[in-house]
């Protein structure tokens, strides 16, 4: 809730997103809170608060995506340390982060009964002897993930979030508060508004874009998903404070979020033509190349946690009923 | 902040869909609905002794005094149910009395209206793609002795079985209703059914029909627009019910279904559709609940929040209809299983009170004059 109101107020002000602090505010520390020890709260949460460290997640590997509790990075007890051996890859803002909060096979690989048993949650302090972080550029140029490597890395047991074998629940609670995503509404408007003055400032086959009426009905389809995804978010918020538990309902605005951040973009570059296409500062650039840079930057929200297939398969299966595939 | 119902409003529901489950369950409804009245006189008189034909009328005129967000709860129920009966069209006159009329018109109508001795309806349009103030082309001159008109009121909701027509025109100077009693010289209707038989309409034809002044409520195009928001509003709640009702049964079929050696819920194909389906539905709700709310707490943004709702689901539900059909395979347009009558429905849903395209370009319109 606090969450909700804090991400609302930055964004009508026009404050400068939360960036590399945000994986530390939104799963991180509520994943703290909600799994850590006494002791665990005390070192970490106020460090986040104030933002002296950064956070990263170390979920995904290379060959372990979607179907993340099949993930093979390993750590073995020795005495009061775990040991880490393995990779982690797509992790976003890893090249700004001090410290990650990583998932690990504590099992003995095929030991227990489900590959979601066996999986542990650790807080794992980036300069940590034995680990490499190499970034990797993506489609926009951008260079804010990357891949990590684990060579024999130690890390006290008391870095442990959560019981062993814990580290799926721990999980499952960290990427619901990410697909809950309220605040990102009124970011989302903001960004309407900018596609806006945009058409106003534009020409179409010779006449102001505005008086396209397909132009019209587009601008009038995302408000109403944007306002849909607003509303979802309060309708679910309230149940959650009456009490009631919520199934899998947040992938819903997941989805929404991921259509209208391609579309959106795609949008404006229809509306600019060719003049949208360039990144950089060209003369003829418009905005500084902005619209273009997000056309190309949508797969950090649309595939960062949970791609919109998965989505529809977590409806369709916990809240339909569907059986697996 | 409490963006849910009341423990009162889901009473109201578990009651509502008790009782359609008894009184009118599918099979029943399509024996009512190949009646020539299209309703039951028996379970509308139950209906009224609950006290639901009132629901929005004041207690002092023998209602319940209860808003539109209570009448939304019934009204999903009742789509879900596909409950045929003229329970909108008579709500929305009803409404209309109880905000505009004078305390004389109420005595003598919306008593009547409240308790069911009387069914009304609204003939507010003349051009109904453009569900406002300009499409009421009905004209007479008002003076001291009232207005004599005469024209032909089109797709009248319910028009067979009203008691009381709410009837929009225009002199020169305003716009006025008119409280029209079928029983006055000079009224006649012509009934027929849509390809959805549960949703009747009609034609009212008024031959130098003399109203009575005192049987005037002088109107402004922004009563006309919220009349039409309610009613926008008002058949939104029932897509709702619907639409879950397709999305549970396709579901249900999805998981019995068994090809190519697994039931079909289990590919993506099948399922990913429904969980799209779902997502619409939960998103149109949304902004429909956020709608009806509107229509007392927050009457100024209700125009555009009924807009979004309405645009939303009438694209999506008419997808939905055509889906849930394609999902069942053969079975799925046959006579005898009730996926069609749900596609007839979602077919009835998308033209009336404004489609996607009307209400989506009013959303813009809207949002320039803020």
């Amino acid at each position: 809730m606090q969450q909700v109101i804090l991400k609302e107020e930055m964004a009508k002000r026009q404050a400068p997103p939360l960036g590399t602090c945000m994986m530390g505010l939104a799963w991180v520390g509520p994943g703290i809170i909600q799994y850590g020890t006494e002791e665990q709260k005390k070192r970490f949460i106020p460090d986040i608060l104030n933002s002296k460290y950064h956070w990263c997640t170390g979920y995904s590997e290379p060959n372990v995506g979607s179907d993340l509790a099949a993930l093979q990075c390993k750590a073995v007890l020795d005495g009061d340390h775990y040991v880490i051996n393995g990779t982690k890859i797509w992790t976003s803002l890893a090249p700004f982060a001090q410290w990650i909060s990583m998932l690990v096979r504590t099992d003995n690989f095929g030991a227990t009964t489900t590959k979601h048993d066996g999986i542990t949650a650790l807080l794992v302090d980036l300069s940590s002897a034995g680990i490499a972080i190499k970034p990797i550029e993506n489609m926009a140029g951008g260079k804010v993930f990357a891949q990590i490597f684990f060579d024999d890395v130690r890390v006290p047991v008391n870095n442990r979030l959560g019981k062993e074998g814990q580290g799926w629940a721990v999980t499952i609670s960290s990427l619901a508060n990410e697909r809950s995503s309220i605040g990102e509404v009124t970011a989302m408007y903001a960004k309407l508004d900018g596609l806006k003055t945009l058409v106003k400032d534009s020409q179409r086959q010779g006449k102001p874009a505005m008086e396209d009426q397909r132009i019209r009905r587009r601008l009038a389809v995302f408000e109403a998903k944007i306002e849909a995804m607003r509303l979802n978010g309060l309708r679910y918020l309230t149940r959650q404070i009456k009490g009631e538990p919520l199934s899998s309902e947040t992938s819903v605005n997941k989805l929404h979020r991921a259509d209208l951040e391609v579309e959106m973009s795609d949008f404006a570059i229809d509306v600019l033509g060719q003049s949208g296409l360039q990144l950089g500062n060209q003369i003829e650039t418009v905005d500084r190349g902005k619209w273009a840079k997000e056309s190309l930057g949508w797969p950090n929200v649309v595939i960062g946690g949970g791609t919109p297939n998965i989505q529809k398969n977590i409806i369709a299966e916990r809240i339909l009923g569907l059986p697996k595939d | 902040m409490n963006f849910g119902f009341t423990e009162e409003q889901d009473l109201l529901r578990d009651q509502v869909r008790k009782f359609l489950d008894a009184q009118s369950p599918v099979s029943r409804v399509r024996e009512i609905m190949h009646t020539d009245e299209g309703f039951d006189r028996q379970i509308w008189q139950q209906i009224a002794d609950l006290g639901w034909l009132g629901l929005v009328v004041d207690p002092e005129h023998d209602g319940v005094g209860l808003g539109f967000v209570d009448l939304i709860v019934i009204l999903e129920e009742m789509g879900k149910s596909l409950f045929p009966s003229p329970f909108i069209a008579h709500s929305l006159a009803a409404s209309t009395l109880d905000e505009l009329a004078s305390d004389d018109q109420k005595k003598r109508y919306l008593n009547d209206l409240a308790c069911g001795r009387k069914i009304g309806t609204i003939a507010l349009l003349d051009i109904h793609d453009l569900p406002n103030a300009d499409s009421i082309s009905l004209s007479g001159v008002v003076h001291q002795d009232g207005v004599i008109l005469s024209g032909k009121k089109t797709f009248v909701m319910d028009a067979d079985s009203a008691d009381l027509f709410v009837v929009a025109f225009k002199d020169q100077h305003a716009i006025y209703l008119a409280l029209i009693s079928r029983d006055q010289t000079g009224v006649s209707t012509q009934g027929s059914a849509t390809m959805d038989l549960t949703k009747r309409t009609g034609s009212l034809e008024l031959d130098h029909v003399k109203v009575a002044p005192q049987d005037l409520i002088l109107a402004t195009a922004e009563n006309i627009s919220r009349l039409l928001d309610k009613a926008a509003v008002a058949v939104t709640a029932e897509v709702i019910g619907a639409a879950e009702a397709v999305i549970y049964m396709t579901s249900s079929y999805a998981k019995d279904r068994i090809q190519f050696d697994n039931p079909i819920g289990k590919y993506q194909g099948v399922k990913h559709r429904l969980a799209e389906m779902y997502v619409d539905v939960e998103s149109f709700k949304s902004l429909l609940y956020y709608a009806a709310w509107c229509v007392k707490e927050s009457p100024a943004e209700l125009a555009r929040s009924a807009s979004l709702a309405k645009a939303y689901a009438s694209d999506a539900f008419s997808q939905i209809g055509t889906d849930g059909v394609q999902l069942h395979g053969a079975i799925g347009f046959t006579q005898e299983y009730d996926m069609q009558l749900y596609l007839k429905r979602s077919k009835w849903a998308r033209p009336i009170f404004g489609d996607a395209d009307y209400h989506y370009e009013r959303i813009h319109q809207l949002s320039v004059t803020d």
